[in-house]
């Protein structure tokens, strides 16, 4: 761990609101509350509270996005690469906030959370929750942090999805949008994969239609869940480079069905890895949300949703996603041609796939980082 | 394409940009405050002079990442990573006062495509290409029977991206098949950097290169998708 760019120990805090009987109105008609919402913050607010960027992770993300939670955790947070003194979101100009998403399990209020009534988990008696809800929960939250304006909301995958939808839920607090890797609605063959992920986990017989918390989980579906979205989230070309035809552990064939390539191999590390830090109620409901986001469907035509946006947009695709392919991007920056919003967008070529936004990128770090320093001055 | 054009340090003392001899003649036909496109915009120094000395706001498409990475660094807010090639589905009709092409034409796939987008999108087009029919050109294929080479076409034949020359002659005939009108024609002599005269006599021989500006002509506005 390098001291220098580090944003070293840091602490998951969380805040609870919504109390009944002042809950929360979902998009799906019920009022819910209270709600915990987990977050990070890195760096620190200026007097004026003009520095502030909101992250916004991804379907299996958390609010941990760098740092270390305890000197002897052995991976940073998940955006470590990008966030901390020197980095793309340096960290000594800039108060960087990450916020969890309701409907998880890494500290805010999801299906495995206590129902305060019954005093047992939610599991499926936990509302539907979409991703204008979730934006609506962090809204309470930068009110809490007592921001009126961020500088900045930025996120990859479900978490571009979000950012688009603070523009357009709350136009005139932020200044900038930084969408990546995501889609203004989620494909038709997007909506499939995640369905499948689903089927996995509901079919698993520990399952019980989500009543399995304190008793064995269902394990095989939620690994299997994750091993499809894992195929989706790489590209054929990096599977191939990174992979082959490589053999795991042997120099034959084995002619049976345990392991005999490396990428099954590697898919089942990921799957089982998964399972200890995931909750698969909490991936159905995220999945499910990440399904209904349609940013349009309210208003129309995407370009009638971006009408009242004020931030101007950074919008970033990779050549190799075909989860979020660069048309999806494109179409989010014809929007905001259309009714004039200005929007940088850029595809940068790479290997890696939709995972490529997680990865250290020096195209990238340049583009957010001038982009933030040059609106940042712009009025 | 050419050569990168001289270092200019702009009147407001502090940007320094990277212009063509054809950009500053570009600049003077820019009004103040107006929007403006540049296809093919680069890294984004004709925009950044717009916007310094015009206060247009400006919007660019380039094809290059690494321009697109320059461009933000200039802090220029609408650039889009984007192939001409397919045109300007984009932007609607007359969003823009004007949409620039400078030295880019003659490397398009389908130039008749993107000039008619040209001018369905802008109000006016602001045209530069070099003249293929300028006397040491046309010295050069008489005279030695070569392929000819310049500096502004500096590149063999096998390993240039020019696919589209052109003439200021052939060029009016061009902006007449797709239905555009002729504003202005500006031939140029460019000899060296921060040089550059206009050519009054005998333009297809002495010009190096020409500046139109065009607006959607009647005939294109009555039937803006011949199917040609």
């Amino acid at each position: 761990m390098d001291d220098n760019c580090s944003v070293g120990i840091v602490k998951t805090q969380s805040i609870t609101f919504a109390r009944p009987p002042e809950e929360m109105l979902l998009e799906c008609g019920r009022s819910f509350g209270p709600i915990t919402l987990a977050f990070e913050t890195y760096g620190e607010l200026s007097p004026a509270k003009d520095n502030a960027i909101l992250i916004l992770h991804a379907l299996s993300g958390d609010a941990h996005a760098a740092g270390f939670n305890h000197p002897q955790e052995r991976q940073p947070g998940w955006w470590d690469i990008m966030i901390g003194p020197g980095k793309a979101f340096d960290t000594r100009k800039y108060f960087v906030i990450c916020s969890n998403v309701i409907g998880g399990c890494k500290g805010s209020t999801g299906p495995s959370s206590i129902d305060p009534q019954t005093g047992r988990p939610y599991a499926l008696n936990f509302p539907m929750v979409t991703i204008h809800d979730m934006v609506g929960a962090q809204r309470v939250l930068i009110d809490h942090l007592g921001i009126d304006q961020l500088l900045s909301v930025v996120g990859g995958s479900m978490g571009g999805m979000q950012a688009l939808q603070w523009v357009v839920s709350y136009p005139e607090r932020v200044r900038l949008a930084i969408p990546i890797a995501t889609t203004s609605k989620l494909s038709s063959q997007g909506i499939a994969f995640n369905e499948v992920g689903r089927q996995a986990i509901q079919s698993d017989p520990h399952w019980k239609e989500g009543d399995y918390y304190g008793k064995s989980v269902p394990r095989r579906g939620l690994a299997i869940a994750r091993m499809i979205g894992h195929i989706t989230y790489l590209s054929e070309k990096s599977m191939h480079q990174k992979f082959g035809r490589k053999l795991q552990d042997k120099t034959a064939y084995g002619y049976d069905f345990r392991t005999d390539f490396e990428v099954e191999s590697y898919l089942r590390y990921k799957g089982d890895h998964f399972v200890h830090r995931f909750d698969a109620n909490s991936y159905l409901y995220i999945s499910k949300a990440m399904d209904y986001f349609d940013l349009a469907q309210p208003h129309g035509r995407l370009e009638q949703a971006f009408a009242k946006v004020k931030a101007k947009f950074l919008v970033i695709s990779f050549s190799s996603d075909w989860l979020f392919p660069s048309y999806q991007s494109k179409e989010i920056v014809s929007a905001c041609r259309r009714v004039g919003a200005q929007a940088i967008y850029t595809e940068i070529q790479t290997d890696y796939g939709h995972d490529a936004f997680l990865l250290e990128s020096e195209q990238l770090t340049s583009l957010i980082s001038n982009f933030l320093t040059h609106g940042k001055g712009a009025s | 394409m050419g050569s990168l054009g001289e270092e200019v340090r702009l009147d407001d003392g502090a940007t320094v940009v990277r212009l063509l001899p054809e950009h500053r003649v570009i600049m003077d036909l820019i009004a103040e405050g107006s929007r403006v496109l540049d296809l093919g915009c680069g890294e984004g120094d004709l925009l950044l002079a717009l916007k310094v000395m015009k206060k247009v706001r400006p919007e660019g498409i380039e094809l290059s990442e690494e321009c697109i990475q320059a461009c933000v660094a200039k802090g220029l807010f609408n650039v889009q990573h984007g192939d001409l090639d397919e045109g300007l589905a984009n932007y609607p009709d007359k969003s823009i006062d004007d949409v620039i092409l400078t030295n880019t034409i003659q490397v398009l796939h389908r130039p008749l495509l993107l000039i008619r987008e040209m001018a369905r999108v802008g109000k006016r087009c602001i045209v530069s290409f070099p003249n293929f029919a300028h006397w040491p050109i046309r010295w050069q294929l008489f005279r030695h029977g070569r392929m000819p080479k310049t500096g502004k076409l500096p590149h063999e034949w096998y390993e240039t991206l020019n696919i589209h020359l052109t003439t200021i002659f052939d060029f009016r005939q061009f902006c007449r098949k797709a239905g555009l009108h002729i504003l202005q024609e500006i031939p140029l002599r460019t000899p060296g950097p921060g040089r550059r005269s206009e050519v009054h006599f005998f333009p297809n021989l002495r010009a190096d290169s020409a500046i139109f500006v065009l607006e959607a002509g009647p005939e294109m506005i009555a039937n803006p998708y011949p199917s040609h």
